[in-house]
């Protein structure tokens, strides 16, 4: 399977790379705007960047796996992320977490059979003031109770 | 003036716009600084106004930019830290949702400072939509001639790129920093040589919080003296302190440095809710060392909580209060530091894994009797072992929660 991204996300990552003094330096940006297209960064697209920014395809793995918001595999179309380090635990994150599970019916990183929703736990969102939070498809919201997450569930699923 | 004007975070109505910041008087030190200053007494202005690193290590910002090489054919670059991954710190986020400008011109002073005409601001992936508004200002300040081309029509340009980052605490240390932005894992450089030698691109580079650049202006604007009175006389300025946990009023707090702890948690942020008391609090983001009830008193700057065994880092305040066990505090920490230790180094790599694993045994209601000091000696192991202070950052609030909570910890173990 080979890949290209399509005509808009060409010129957009053009434009990416052209401030930067060395193509390869564009590599995180590149790769986020294949991700918002593709829900993830499978390996032919891998193969794709590597030889847009001049470098091995190995440079491209190394990155993927190094850092959390990238994903190799697709995804549910909408990602809650609910914090779970220490102000949000004092906040009681574990107990919004252990709601989330039930709601959808997956575990930490699953994805509902629909393929509608995935679910992450993360680390500080830096939104501490704000515990227990969470950020659904880079939206943040906090402080979050049951009833509150509850309710944007149900706005979630009104927007389908 | 009001009060407005001397502010991180201003209260008026859309604080981000420029032209509210132009109403504050925005952008008129950057303009003295190229107009009528030379490079090397803007940054003798910012040593004289003791101006200490705000990303954590609270190094002086004028001796460090001090430290790039005068001159020279080739390019050299400042790289602004947003990546603002400490655990309790959220006031980069703040100074990038209510006071952009400020960072901006806070930039082209310090590159001006320099002589750097090209600037990365690395954010934090999570604040994706955060850098939107950023990148809004900046082209703002470029219309307006602020920034880019000729700026206030002299010789002098600054570009300014937007980096973001996808997740990974440790490209906050400023050379994974440089390494994610050059497009590779977070993975911290040996030093020395140390970036403002040999940084971003091998070129000269210097790195900066956000809140410590977002301070320039106010130096510039109104000297050094000016800003000393609004903080310590070897360490000016104020700081904007984080209070998130068991208080009533959570939030962010701009007060002169060199507040008491005891007051900022009590006064300010309203004290910890009824029938809850104050068992630890963590001054300085996750890697501070806890302090408790008894210890509250110290003030809150870099030398003061240096003293007190901890450290002031990022200013974020985690109060913990009564009800909760400090095996959940210490599991949440050792989780977190094995996660985001980039694997580089033996000792940070293993040794936060393994304090984890201990860690998790205890909660399990499978402690042994010698797992704390067997955790206590993993610390050891790391401390001052690894490439970066990671090691360090991982290993003392261990300890700290270990040692000072060690009667609570062993019933823990007991069970
Ligand atoms: C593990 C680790 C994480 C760090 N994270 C941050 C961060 O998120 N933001 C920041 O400004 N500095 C962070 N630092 C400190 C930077 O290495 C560096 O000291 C700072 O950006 C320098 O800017 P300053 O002198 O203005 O504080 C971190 C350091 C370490 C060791
Ligand atoms: S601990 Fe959850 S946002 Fe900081």
């Amino acid at each position: 399977m080979s890949y290209a991204p399509s005509a808009a996300a060409v010129k957009k990552i053009d434009g990416i790379i052209a401030p930067y003094p060395e193509k390869s330096a564009a590599l995180l940006p590149v790769l986020r705007v294949v991700q918002d297209e593709l829900g993830c960064v499978p390996p032919e697209a891998e193969t794709w960047v590597a030889a847009k920014l001049g470098i091995q395809p190995i440079r491209i793995r190394e990155v993927l796996s190094f850092y959390t918001m990238f994903r190799r595999r697709p995804a549910g179309k909408t990602i809650i992320q609910v914090c779970r380090n220490l102000s949000c635990t004092l906040a009681g994150a574990e107990d919004i977490i252990g709601f989330l599970k039930e709601r959808l019916h997956v575990g930490p990183d699953g994805t509902t059979p629909d393929g509608r929703i995935t679910l992450v736990t993360v680390e500080c969102l830096g939104h501490c003031d704000h515990s227990p939070c969470l950020q659904i498809d880079g939206i943040d919201h906090g402080p979050v109770t049951r009833d509150g997450v509850a309710a944007l569930l149900e706005e979630l699923r009104a927007h389908e | 003036m009001s009060e407005d004007a001397v502010r991180l975070i201003p209260a008026d109505e859309g604080s981000w716009r420029l032209e509210a910041y132009l109403r504050r008087g925005g952008y008129e030190a950057a303009r003295k600084a190229v107009m009528s200053m030379a490079p090397a007494d803007v940054i003798t202005e910012v040593r004289k106004a003791g101006l200490r690193g705000r990303g954590g290590a609270g190094f002086p910002a004028g001796l460090k930019w001090s430290f790039v090489p005068q001159g020279g054919a080739g390019p050299k670059y400042l790289c602004v830290n947003a990546d603002e991954g400490e655990p309790g710190t959220f006031k980069d986020r703040a100074i990038l949702v209510r006071n952009p400008h400020q960072l901006i011109e806070g930039m082209t002073i310090a590159a001006f400072g320099v002589g750097i005409r090209k600037a990365f601001i690395y954010v934090r992936g999570e604040y994706g939509r955060i850098a939107g508004r950023l990148r809004e200002a900046i082209a703002e300040a470029e219309d307006e001639g602020f920034l880019g081309g000729g700026i206030f029509g002299s010789g002098f340009d600054l570009e300014v790129i937007v980096h973001l980052g996808a997740g990974a605490y440790i490209c906050g240390e400023e050379t994974a920093l440089l390494e994610s932005i050059e497009g590779r894992r977070g993975q911290p450089r040996l030093k020395p040589p140390f970036p403002a030698v040999v940084g971003l691109f091998r070129a000269p580079t210097a790195i900066n919080n956000v809140e410590t650049l977002a301070n320039v202006p106010l130096i510039i604007g109104r000297g050094a003296d000016w800003f000393l009175g609004r903080g310590l006389p070897k360490d000016g300025g104020t700081r904007l302190f984080g209070v998130s946990g068991a208080v009533r009023r959570p939030g962010l707090y701009e007060l002169p440095m060199g507040t008491q702890l005891r007051t900022i948690i009590e006064i300010h942020a309203g004290g910890p809710p009824e029938g809850v008391a104050i068992k630890a609090v963590i001054p300085g983001g996750l890697s501070a060392p806890a302090l408790r009830p008894d210890e509250l008193d110290v003030t809150m700057d870099f030398d003061a909580l240096a003293r007190a065994g901890s450290m002031l880092g990022s200013a974020g305040i985690i109060v913990i209060g009564d009800k909760i066990p400090i095996l959940d505090v210490l599991k949440v920490m050792a989780r977190f530091y094995a996660h985001e230790s980039c694997g580089q180094c033996t000792p940070c790599r293993i040794g936060t894994s393994w304090i984890h694993k201990t860690v998790m045994r205890i909660g399990e209601g499978q402690g042994r009797a010698s797992d704390l000091d067997h955790i206590l000696r993993l610390a050891d192991g790391m401390k001052g072992r690894t490439l970066c202070p990671m090691g360090d950052a991982a290993a003392l609030p261990v300890q700290a929660l270990v040692t000072k909570f060690r009667d609570e910890l062993e019933k823990a173990v007991a069970r």
